[in-house]
C-alpha cells in the first residue's frame, strides 16, 4: 500500500434506482488524494460531488469500482474509517440545545475519546476555532459562521488524519468564510491534515492544492489550480461594449474567436491572437456604431476556466448524442 | 453625505436607522441609487442588509430617518408602492408542490394580473428563465439554477421598476450564476433599478457600485475598481516557496511573535498570501525569514488585492 495516498477511488460508480429509471450519479471516477493535500471537488449542482463524498465515506454503497481511505475499504472497513476521518455533511445539524462545549463533549464521546484527553482537546479546539467566549452558548444561538466553525471543531475532536467537508461554507458571509479557510490552512500547515472539500465557490478552489472538476458524474479535469486555469482556449480579452447583446452576437461570429462569456456588463472573449483580434473586434463593432471601453487582456481565473471546461464538455455530450441518433 | 432626489432617483435613503431594543441594526445609512443601476451590497451576516431591505419594502418601520422608493415613502405608502416593486428573498419562496407554470401563475394572480396579460407574462417568464419545455416539472424537481431563475421570474412578473434581490444566488453554481446575472443586466438595460445583496466577491465585482455594510453602517460605497484603490489598508504579497506549508507555518509564527507586521497570512493552493503595510519594504524581509529557516523561496510578488481583500480590510478598520 502506498502510504502517501490518503483517499483513492478507482472507476467508482454509484447508480440510484428511481421511478424514472436508473440514474448514474457517479460514473467511473478515479482520483487520488495525497497525504497533506487539500483536494477541492468542484462542479455544477447535481454533478455528483456529494454522492462521491458519501460513497468514499461508506455512507452509501457503491455500485462498482473501488474506494478507500487510508487503505481501508469504504464498505468493509467503515468502523476503522469512522475513527480516523472527520466529516461535515452539507446539511449538518448540531444539537441546537447543547452548548458549544457540550457539543464538543458529545462528539468526543461519540468517537470514544477518553475524558482526560477530551478535556485537553476541547480546550485546544475552542481556542483554535475562536469559540472560547462562546463556550456556554447554545449551538442554536450561534451565528452562521460560528456554527460552521463549531462543526469543524466537532469533526476534529478525535484528531482525524483526514477531513471530508461537503460545501462547508454554504450561506456563510465572506469574513466568516475567510476565517473558516484560514482554519483549514492552519490544519494543513501545522497538523498535516488531508482535506477533501466539495465546493461551488471558485475562489475556494483557488485555495486547494489540487482540484477535480466533476460534471454529470464524471471527473472531466484534475490538476493544480494553476494548471486548470491554463485549460482555456487561447487568451482572454475583457471589455465593455456600448451595445451588449448586439456586440456579443457580432463578436461570436468573428474569425479567431474561440469562446465568448458574459460577465455583468463586460464581455470575456477568448481569442487566438490578442493584438490582431483586438483591433478586428474594435473595428468590426465600430462599423455598427458600437464602442468598446476598458478593453484589456486579463488572466483567466478559476471561474472562467470552469465555465469554459463545462461548456466544452456540454458541447461534446451534445455532439455525441447527435452522432448516436444519426 | 449624499442626499439624492426622491423625484429623480428610484431609491433614496436618508439617515435611515432601525433599533431593536438596545441593538442598532441599521445605523444612520444614507445613499441613493440611479435609474437602471445595478447596486450591490456586501456585508457579513447581521450587518443590516436584510433589515434595510425590509424597511425599503415597507415591512418594517424605521426608528428614524427616511426612505423613498420611486418617490413613495414605504413606511406609509407601501400599498401604492407594491405594484412597482419586486422582491426575491434568500429562500426562494416557491411552492415546491406546484409546477413551474403554476408558480408563475400563482404570483401573477397575487399581483393582480389576469387574462391576456397574465398569459403573455407567463410565456415571457418561462422564456426568460429558460423553462420552456419544463413548464410541467414540479418545482421540487428543478435544480438550483432553474429554481433561482423561476423565483426571479415570479418576483418580476408584474414588471416592477425597482427590484430587491436578497442573496439571490446562495448555493448556485457558477454557470447558473452567470446566467442569472445576464438576466439582471437584461433588466437593468430596460431601465429597471436593481439592489442586490451578495456574499460572493465575484458577484460584487459585477455591480456598478458596491456598498460595504458592517454593523449597521455603510462604511464604503463606490465602484469595485475605486474601492480597491481607496479602501485597501496594506498590500498583498504572494509568496511561492518549495514548501508552502512550511512557509505558512513560519509566517504564522512570525505573526504571533510580532516579528513581522503581517495583517493576514493565508494559504492559496501552492502559494501563501500575506498582507503587509508596505510591499516593497517587507518583500525582502519575508524572503530572508523563510530562507534562513531553510525554505526555498521561488518568488515574492506584489499582487493586486481582490475585492474580498479590500472588504475584509475595510471591515477590520471600521
Amino acid at each position: 500500500m502506498d502510504t502517501e495516498i490518503t483517499i483513492r477511488t478507482t472507476n467508482l460508480v454509484k447508480r440510484f434506482h428511481t421511478r424514472q429509471g436508473d440514474v448514474t450519479a457517479v460514473d467511473g471516477v478515479t482520483l487520488q488524494v495525497r497525504r497533506g493535500e487539500t483536494y477541492g471537488l468542484i462542479g455544477p449542482d447535481g454533478a455528483g460531488k456529494t454522492t462521491t463524498t458519501r460513497v468514499i465515506l461508506g455512507l452509501l454503497r457503491r455500485t462498482a469500482g473501488e474506494s478507500q481511505i487510508l487503505g481501508f475499504d469504504s464498505m468493509r472497513d467503515a468502523y476503522e474509517i469512522r475513527h480516523r476521518v472527520g466529516y461535515i455533511a452539507q446539511q449538518f445539524a448540531l444539537p441546537p440545545d447543547l452548548t458549544v462545549r457540550e457539543n464538543l463533549e458529545f462528539f468526543g464521546r461519540l468517537h470514544g475519546v477518553d475524558t482526560a484527553t477530551q478535556g485537553q482537546r476541547i480546550a485546544e479546539l475552542l481556542e483554535f476555532a475562536g469559540l472560547n467566549e462562546f463556550e456556554r452558548r447554545q449551538a442554536g444561538r450561534l451565528s452562521g459562521g460560528m456554527k460552521k466553525k463549531l462543526a469543524l471543531a466537532c469533526s476534529l475532536v478525535h484528531e482525524p488524519e483526514v477531513l471530508l467537508l461537503d460545501e462547508p461554507t454554504l450561506g456563510v458571509d465572506p469574513v466568516s468564510r475567510r476565517e473558516f479557510w484560514n482554519l483549514l490552512g492552519y490544519l494543513r500547515a501545522e497538523k498535516g491534515v488531508t482535506i477533501f472539500v466539495c465546493t461551488p465557490y471558485m475562489d475556494e478552489a483557488e485555495r486547494c492544492t489540487w482540484v477535480g472538476l466533476m460534471y454529470e458524474g464524471k471527473l472531466i479535469a484534475q490538476d493544480t489550480p494553476a494548471v486548470i486555469k491554463t485549460m482555456v482556449p487561447g487568451r482572454l480579452l475583457e471589455f465593455i461594449p456600448s451595445e451588449f447583446v448586439a456586440a456579443k452576437h457580432l463578436v461570436a461570429s468573428m474569425e479567431g474567436i474561440l469562446e465568448v462569456q458574459t460577465y455583468g456588463v463586460m464581455l470575456h472573449v477568448f481569442v487566438d491572437d490578442v493584438v490582431r483580434r483586438r483591433a478586428e473586434i474594435e473595428a468590426r463593432l465600430a462599423e455598427q456604431g458600437i464602442t468598446c471601453s476598458q478593453m484589456r487582456e486579463i488572466t483567466p481565473r478559476m471561474e472562467e476556466a470552469f465555465i469554459s471546461l463545462i461548456r466544452r464538455q456540454r458541447l461534446r455530450t451534445a455532439e455525441d448524442g447527435a452522432d448516436d441518433s444519426g | 453625505m449624499t442626499v439624492g432626489d426622491p423625484s429623480k432617483h428610484p431609491i433614496v435613503v436618508q439617515d435611515l436607522t432601525k433599533k431593536f431594543g438596545d441593538f442598532t441594526a441599521v445605523d444612520h445609512i444614507s445613499f441613493y441609487v440611479q435609474r437602471g443601476e445595478v447596486y450591490g451590497w456586501l456585508g457579513p451576516n447581521g450587518a443590516g442588509k436584510t433589515t434595510t431591505i425590509r424597511m425599503l419594502l415597507g415591512l418594517l418601520k424605521p426608528t428614524s430617518g427616511r426612505a423613498f422608493v420611486l418617490g413613495y415613502d414605504p413606511a406609509t405608502q407601501a400599498k401604492e408602492m407594491q405594484a412597482h416593486v419586486g422582491y426575491m428573498s434568500q429562500q426562494f419562496t416557491l411552492y415546491h408542490d406546484l409546477t413551474a407554470r403554476e408558480n408563475i401563475r400563482f404570483y401573477g394572480q397575487a399581483y393582480g394580473l389576469s387574462g391576456r396579460r397574465l398569459r403573455q407574462r407567463e410565456a415571457e417568464i418561462l422564456e426568460m428563465a429558460g423553462l420552456v419545455g419544463r413548464e410541467r416539472v414540479l418545482t421540487a424537481n428543478l435544480s438550483g439554477g432553474w429554481k433561482q431563475r423561476l423565483a426571479l421570474g415570479c418576483a418580476i412578473i408584474h414588471e416592477p421598476s425597482v427590484v430587491f434581490l436578497d442573496e439571490p444566488t446562495a448555493g448556485v453554481d457558477p454557470i447558473s450564476r452567470r446566467e442569472f446575472w445576464d438576466l439582471i443586466y437584461g433588466m437593468a438595460k430596460r431601465g429597471v433599478t436593481v439592489l442586490v445583496t451578495t456574499h460572493y466577491m465575484d458577484e460584487a465585482e459585477l455591480c456598478q457600485r458596491v456598498g460595504f455594510l458592517s454593523r449597521g453602517r455603510l462604511i464604503a460605497l463606490d465602484s469595485p475598481d475605486q474601492l480597491k484603490r481607496t479602501y485597501m489598508r496594506g498590500q498583498v504579497l504572494e509568496i511561492t516557496a518549495d514548501d508552502p506549508d512550511a512557509a505558512m507555518k513560519l509566517l504564522l509564527q512570525a505573526q504571533r511573535e510580532g516579528r513581522l507586521p503581517l495583517k493576514e497570512v493565508a494559504l492559496y493552493g501552492a502559494q501563501v498570501h500575506a498582507v503587509v503595510p508596505d510591499a516593497a519594504l517587507y518583500k525582502a524581509d519575508i524572503a530572508a525569514l523563510l530562507q534562513q529557516a531553510g525554505v526555498e523561496v521561488v518568488s515574492v510578488e506584489w499582487i493586486a488585492p481582490t475585492l474580498e481583500d479590500v472588504f475584509i480590510s475595510a471591515v477590520k478598520e471600521s
